[in-house]
């Protein structure tokens, strides 16, 4: 009996944010004033849920009969997910106003893709992985079409949702050969078991479809084509937590189920298909986004050539490039979200100034809104001393410790083309006149999301050594 | 009556590869949907297989976890595309095609 | 208290963030400055607490690191963000936040009605976070953070009036000129770091000296790491041939000449040999070359000083004179004496810029010393209190500026080298001089300047402070009186520092140190040559204003040369600056940059752009293509890998 009231302990986080989505919903049913209530809670409960994460870093332990893990990395992995989530919510507030409607489940579905993440995060078993990622996965084609009216948030949930679904396909029957293979569904069965396994065919081929699955998730080149469609039609709070939340995800279940590979006490037979589809996205994403018009459209093939620089860790396939990953996914989850978030101000009712364009002149009208958007752009080019420059650091640093300099060095490169479309939003705020007559009445809640981001984006930028020791200690 | 394991892989990867197709080929959103249904099913076919051949029941469970959310999925799939439909009135995926570059 | 030595950094930090946020928007100066000088104010209670505390331990357990959070950690690199305390940097903490309370007090008066009033509290705020990071970091990164940091706020400060003339040019060039030759300095101090790591491999301070004291390492690499460090002090603390930014440095609001100019950040170079005293004490050769540079420093500004006309300027080559100065102690290896006259010069030094300030203020802006005249009765304290100020800097006893300009000397003359002594008295006779001409000339005398101009004494924010730094000026040799005539206790001061000395003097044999007849013969010696020194600068400047005249039309191009110090300015112009500027116009400008370099960045990128325009089109908007995008991608991927089984 203590036992289990022991591990229920260790998933409060979990327990919490199930909790407050059943409670949610029935605050949407019976109060009035649900639109006011409904979002202070959705925040409160995911703060609650981080803290406590964060407060619980250090129980580590494999609870329910080897199904969940608590503690360590994956704490860490929480306490990115529901800060995110609670910066979008905060960021929501007005913004979902913007549209004159109000969706009560827009907030339940956001905990249920925060609970979905989680599960993932926290998985030991491919079940879990299973049931966490279509929980999240279910929730985001809803989130993304929420807006039923705009045939715009229309297509973008049609594309997501059947190539998602086309990509949960190939997982179900990766995960279906891996069963085969291994004879079991625990991930520590698999990583046992790799090693002797890592000839097999039919294995390799579980894993890979697997991974692929994983990749579309992430958006890797050549299974990102949903990206900057589903970021431009979805609502600009929701796709900044596609593509943090939902990339930290993807990436947290590879780093769980495949843990093994990135220790570097077997080789790493996948290192090949990871590098170039790494090379891939960097590039595909730098080059594309400097044609781009529409911002949102930018930041979502950005967000591809960052998950590029992201796999270039785990193509290192060393412990230090996964701790990298997880450095370089926290800090990109909040430079990301303030980015979408300055966009979710800025942007009018019926998508309006959403254009490259409507950001000319923009410090001389709203210079907090400009300083807090350079500083995005500075850290998301990885520009000294900002978050952004030491994540790509470590995962630079790691692909050289694994005698891939190479990738190192197309990683850099990628980086200089990026900086032409990251600055050149900045010169056109600083340096060019007004060319649209931007009036936008700023939301209070939302700029203090973004001021919390870019916060965060500076400390972590300052004590980069303090959070990538605390995610090396526990990924041995 | 011992049917080999073989029968039945290559089975279940034929039908993957038949829904596969579908997806590429199909161009109304629904049968694009079946087809999706169709590879998920083929997996579950795997599973089942590996599950009885080993004797262990943990595949048969897993089936039965793909199934319950593939129902799930398709209530929130079949949402959208009627959501699309009120919209446009059509279900081609050729004329979705607003956004795009 | 020792605990809390990060709240030393933190306040001042949130100090500038307040001020510099919402300082535009409060109109109400008292705010701002209240704000402004309590987060130093508070930072100074917590340094003296953590002053008493660390003197009731025992000696050797003095040390204390506070470590705040790990800041970068790569590889075998790990650097923390964390505080040395110690007997050093509670002596250099002390100075800081003391002296730059009083200060930031001062400036209240001061900055009162300008319309930068925020702005100048942030950056003074700024540069007290940035001056206690610089005196506190237990590693040499965060000493350059500092040290950097400084040189922001220096930069920043310089140009505050940035609308302003300056002499020829602007405020904003004086800056530039800072800014740029600090740069110099600073390059140096770089690779002094780097070669640093790749000695001791580490960066903390306990590592390196440990490992620099027992660890077998070649004479040259000392001396490389000696010398590069010792490039970037001359910079920071302006020796030659890198002083000629401070003289421009004056072009900041006065309060920044006392505070950055003469008592703090000048003294950052004094500070870093004295903390690497280890590293110069194994390297003789450039223990050697420092004294040599302080030495010719010393006389050579001092004899600019002698005719300058505007009164900071004097006082600026006087600072650039007494920098000379500790860095001859610092190069004869008494490092504790060189610290002393840095704690002494910054009380009478910050005193006689605030002094200097005073008269500006209420002469209205009038800096030339030829257009005073007969002020003391216009402004008795400030009068006073800036005479104090010179006799301690003059070095009469029993004034602060005598007992470590002594030990400075007995010191030099103890080194076995009769010429640093000879320079180092020359130099006192001359700082004589050069201050009682300026004291003649401001507030002796008949009044030279016009019915428009109405002196007034200034309000009591500025005057307190003025009466407390001349109540530090005057006392605070006692600390460190000579052990010839404190007896047993020997120098209280020396006492204090010794256990951070203590590896180096071991590796500095000094010889001849206690003959103390020796040494009161020389102290009577130099005292008298001062005294007449003083008398003479009052006899020809007050009584008879003639000789002062003659000698310089005598010695005209003597007085030509000196009055535009050397020609230093105009030579590194011709030599230095104009070949640069013409060479990067020409050729690198012109050619190399907009030919080459822009023309291949402007190719590529616009080869970028049309691929990115091109390839863009791949996202044709139809769901199905995606999908056999995606299938490609699958299909290659299991082919390559499976095949590569």
């Amino acid at each position: 009996m203590l036992n289990n009231f022991q591990e229920f302990y260790n998933i409060i986080p979990i327990l919490l944010i199930g909790a407050g989505f059943l409670i949610s919903l029935l605050i949407e049913m019976y109060f009035k004033k649900s639109d006011v209530i409904l979002p202070w809670f959705t925040i409160l409960i995911f703060l609650a849920a981080g803290f406590h994460a964060l407060y619980a870093v250090n129980s580590v332990s494999v609870i329910f009969q080897n199904m969940l893990a608590t503690g360590g990395i994956v704490n860490i992995f929480y306490i990115i997910f529901t800060f995110g989530a609670a910066i979008v919510a905060l960021l929501s507030i007005d913004y979902i106003k913007k549209y004159g409607t109000y969706f009560g489940e827009y907030y339940i579905l956001l905990q249920t893709s925060i609970l979905g993440m989680m599960l993932m995060a926290g998985a030991k078993d491919l079940f879990m992985i299973f049931l966490g990622l279509e929980l999240m996965s279910v929730s985001f084609y809803s989130l993304a079409g929420l807006n039923r009216k705009r045939l715009k948030a229309n297509e973008a949930s049609l594309k997501y949702f059947l190539l998602g679904a086309f990509a949960t396909g190939f997982i179900v029957y990766g995960i279906a050969l891996i069963y085969g293979t291994v004879h079991s569904t625990s991930i520590d069965m698999i990583a046992s078991r790799f090693y002797e396994l890592s000839s097999d065919k039919l294995f390799i081929a579980g894993i890979l479809l697997f991974l692929i699955g994983f990749s579309f998730k992430i958006a890797a080149f050549p299974f990102h084509m949903w990206v900057p469609d589903v970021y431009e039609g979805s609502p600009t709070t929701i796709a900044g937590l596609f593509s943090t939340g939902g990339k930290a995800a993807a990436f947290s279940a590879i780093i769980v189920t495949l843990g093994v590979l990135f220790t570097g006490r077997i080789g790493n037979i996948l290192m090949p298909y990871l590098a170039v589809i790494s090379v891939l996205s960097m590039f595909y994403g730098s080059i594309v986004a400097i044609s781009q018009d529409n911002i949102k459209r930018m930041l979502a093939y950005s967000s591809i050539s960052h998950a590029g620089y992201l796999l270039i860790g785990l193509a290192a396939g060393n412990s230090f490039g996964v701790a990298g990953v997880i450095f370089y996914l926290a800090s990109y989850t909040f430079m990301n979200l303030g980015a979408f978030g300055i966009v979710a101000l800025i942007e009018g009712k019926d998508e309006s100034n959403l254009t490259l364009k409507s950001f000319s002149g923009l410090a001389s009208r709203y210079p907090l809104l400009a300083a807090l958007f350079s500083i995005i752009m500075f850290s998301l080019a990885g520009i000294p001393p900002f978050a952004g420059f030491f994540g790509k650091y470590y995962v630079f640093i790691a692909a050289i410790k694994s005698n891939l300099t190479w990738l190192a060095i197309l990683g850099v490169l990628s980086s200089v083309i990026s900086v032409y479309f990251y600055l050149r939003i900045v010169v056109l705020m600083y340096f060019k006149d007004a060319e649209t007559d931007l009036k936008i009445d700023v939301s209070k809640t939302g700029l203090a999301a973004v001021i919390i981001s870019v916060l965060l984006v500076i400390i972590i930028g300052i004590a980069p050594g303090t959070i990538i020791d605390l995610i090396a200690f526990f990924f041995k | 009556m011992n049917i080999p394991i073989e029968y039945y892989l290559i089975l279940s990867g034929f039908m993957f590869l038949v829904g596969v197709a579908g997806v590429l080929t199909r161009r109304n959103a629904i049968i694009v949907f079946m087809s999706i249904e169709l590879m998920l099913n083929s997996a579950n076919l795997s599973l089942v297989t590996f599950s009885s051949y080993m004797g262990n029941s943990t595949g048969q469970l897993f089936v039965f976890f793909v199934m319950t959310v593939a129902a799930a999925e398709a209530a929130v799939g079949l949402a959208i595309i009627l959501a699309m439909f009120r919209n446009k009135l059509t279900l081609n995926i050729d004329d979705i095609n607003i956004l795009k570059w | 208290m020792v605990q809390l030595i990060y709240l030393t950094t933190l306040l001042p930090l949130l100090g500038f963030l307040f001020n510099g946020l919402f300082g535009s928007k409060i109109k109400n100066e008292k705010i701002i400055g209240i704000i402004g000088s309590s987060t130093i104010g508070i930072s100074f209670l917590i340094v003296v607490g953590a002053f008493f505390q660390t003197l009731s331990m025992p000696v050797d357990q003095r040390q204390t690191i506070v470590n705040l959070f790990t800041w970068i950690k790569v590889g075998n690199l790990d650097v923390n963000v964390s505080y040395q305390v110690d007997q050093l940097s509670l002596l250099m903490g002390l100075i800081v936040t003391g002296v730059g309370f009083i200060i930031h007090v001062y400036s209240i008066g001061y900055m009162h009605g300008d319309k930068g009033f925020g702005r100048f509290f942030a950056y003074l705020n700024l540069f007290i976070f940035a001056m206690m990071n610089l005196v506190l970091g237990s590693n040499f990164l965060l000493l350059f953070l500092g040290w950097e940091g400084v040189g922001l706020c220096s930069y920043l400060l310089i140009g505050f009036w940035y609308d302003r003339k300056f002499e020829k040019s602007t405020t904003s060039d004086a800056a530039k000129k800072a800014f740029i030759v600090n740069r110099i300095g600073d390059f140096g101090f770089l690779l002094g770091i780097f070669l640093i790591y790749l000695t001791f491999g580490s960066l903390n301070f306990n590592d390196v000296f440990a490992r620099a004291a027992s660890l077998n390492i070649p004479q040259y690499v000392f001396n490389f790491i000696a010398l590069f460090l010792f490039i970037g002090a001359m910079g920071k603390s302006a020796q030659i041939p890198l002083y000629i930014w401070l003289p421009d440095a004056m072009a900041g609001p006065t309060p920044v000449s006392a505070l950055i100019h003469a008592a703090t950040m000048v003294t950052a170079g004094v500070y870093m040999v004295a903390r690497c005293s280890i590293i110069y004490a194994s390297a003789p050769a450039i223990m050697e070359f420092v004294a040599i540079i302080g030495a010719l420093t010393a006389i050579f500004a001092a004899s600019i000083a002698l005719v300058q006309n505007d009164i900071k300027k004097v006082l600026a080559y006087s600072t650039v004179s007494q920098l000379g100065y500790m860095f001859l102690a610092l190069g004869v290896g008494a490092f504790s004496a060189a610290l002393f006259h840095v704690m002494t010069h910054a009380f009478f030094k910050a005193l006689l810029f605030l002094g200097a300030g005073s008269v500006i203020h209420g002469m209205h802006d009038e800096q030339n010393i030829q257009n005073y005249g007969g002020l003391k009765k216009y402004m008795p304290k400030t009068y006073v209190t800036f005479l104090i100020a010179s006799l301690a800097i003059a070095g009469i006893p029993p004034l602060s500026g005598f007992f470590s300009k002594d030990e400075i000397l007995w010191s030099s003359y103890a080194d076995g080298n009769i010429i640093y002594w000879l320079i180092g008295v020359v130099t006192a006779l001359l700082t004589a001089f050069y201050m009682f001409r300026l004291v003649s000339l401001t507030f002796d005398g008949k009044e030279r300047f016009g019915h428009d101009k109405h002196p007034h004494e200034s309000p009591a924010v500025m005057t307190i402070p003025l009466i407390i730094l001349a109540v530090l000026a005057a006392v605070g040799g006692f600390i460190g009186i000579p052990e010839i005539f404190s007896g047993e206790h020997g120098n209280q001061f020396d006492n204090w520092l010794e256990p951070i000395f203590q590896p180096a003097q071991a590796k500095i044999a000094m010889f001849g140190v206690h003959s103390s007849l020796e040494e009161i013969v020389l102290m009577v010696v130099t005292l008298v040559g001062v005294i007449g020194s003083i008398y003479a600068a009052r006899y020809i400047y007050i009584k008879n204003i003639k000789p002062a005249e003659k000698l310089s039309k005598r010695f005209n191009g003597v007085y030509n040369l000196l009055l535009n110090k050397y020609y230093v300015d105009e030579i590194y112009d011709a030599s230095v600056v104009t070949p640069i500027v013409k060479g990067s116009e020409i050729v690198l400008w012109k050619f190399a940059d907009i030919k080459i370099i822009d023309g291949l960045i402007n190719g590529v990128a616009n080869l970028i752009e049309k691929i990115s325009g091109s390839i863009r089109k791949i996202q044709t908007g139809v769901a199905q293509f995606y999908a056999l995008i995606m299938m490609l991608g699958i299909v290659a991927a299991l082919f390559w890998i499976i095949l590569s089984l």
